[in-house]
């Protein structure tokens, strides 16, 4: 029974954890690639502690593998949410739905960018350059 | 029997995860991509690692595992903020 549970447990992670790895592969740009990195490969790596826990069935063994499920649905966000910050501010040039081949190159004048996609100049804010 | 095929087949699946993850490693166009394919890589060793720990039998792999959670999110904040930084001394210039 457990080594059903545990192997039903580790299927799934690994489904996951190759769905992010095509999503990484197949995606058009930094943010939406940003999706296979942070949740599936959080949700792969969870379901495989999961069923190393289920596995072992100790408390130690719970407790370290609920500790680092916790510690990734921490930092996932926050490393994601810097790597984003930096894409952003570095103008990284960003997938349109309008016309693929014509996305926005970081140092092409404003005026050829279509409708709809993100200014090229546009700046939230100064770079926090020696924060 | 299930549980040996099972962890054989997600030994393979991660695998393959991880490879996918370094070709855009390799090919990514700019800094930022690669420094996504480096986080869910080191997500995936994460796997791997606890993968390890049941098929050798050893709890001992899912230590290894929260030092590469730890290890890989301040080497993702790191390159990210080195990202930002190299930008802005471009800015400058």
């Amino acid at each position: 029974m457990t080594a059903t549970i545990t192997g039903l447990l580790v299927l799934a992670g690994g489904l996951f954890a190759l769905l992010g790895g095509l999503g990484m592969l197949r995606l058009p740009d930094v943010l939406i690639r940003m999706h296979a990195s942070t949740k599936i490969g959080t949700l792969a790596s969870a379901l495989t502690l999961l069923g190393a826990a289920a596995h072992f069935g100790t408390a130690e063994v719970w407790i370290r593998a609920v500790a680092i499920i916790l510690f990734l649905f921490l930092t996932a966000p926050i490393a994601a949410h810097m790597v984003g910050r930096a894409a952003y501010l570095t103008r990284v040039p960003l997938w349109n739905t309008r016309d693929e081949t014509a996305a926005p190159r970081p140092d092409a004048p404003p005026t050829e960018a279509p409708a709809g996609s993100r200014p090229a100049a546009t700046r939230t804010g100064p770079v926090p350059a020696g924060e | 029997m299930f549980l040996e095929f099972s962890l054989i087949g997600a030994f393979a699946l991660v695998v393959l995860a991880l490879v996918l993850g370094f070709v855009r490693l390799v090919r990514g166009p700019s800094l930022p991509d690669r420094v996504v394919a480096l986080d869910m890589m080191t997500v995936a060793l994460v796997a791997f690692c606890a993968l390890g720990a049941i098929f050798f039998e050893v709890s001992a792999f899912l230590d290894v595992a929260v030092v590469l959670a730890l290890v890989g999110f301040l080497a993702t904040v790191a390159l990210s903020r080195y990202a930002e930084r190299s930008n802005s001394m471009r800015d400058e210039r």
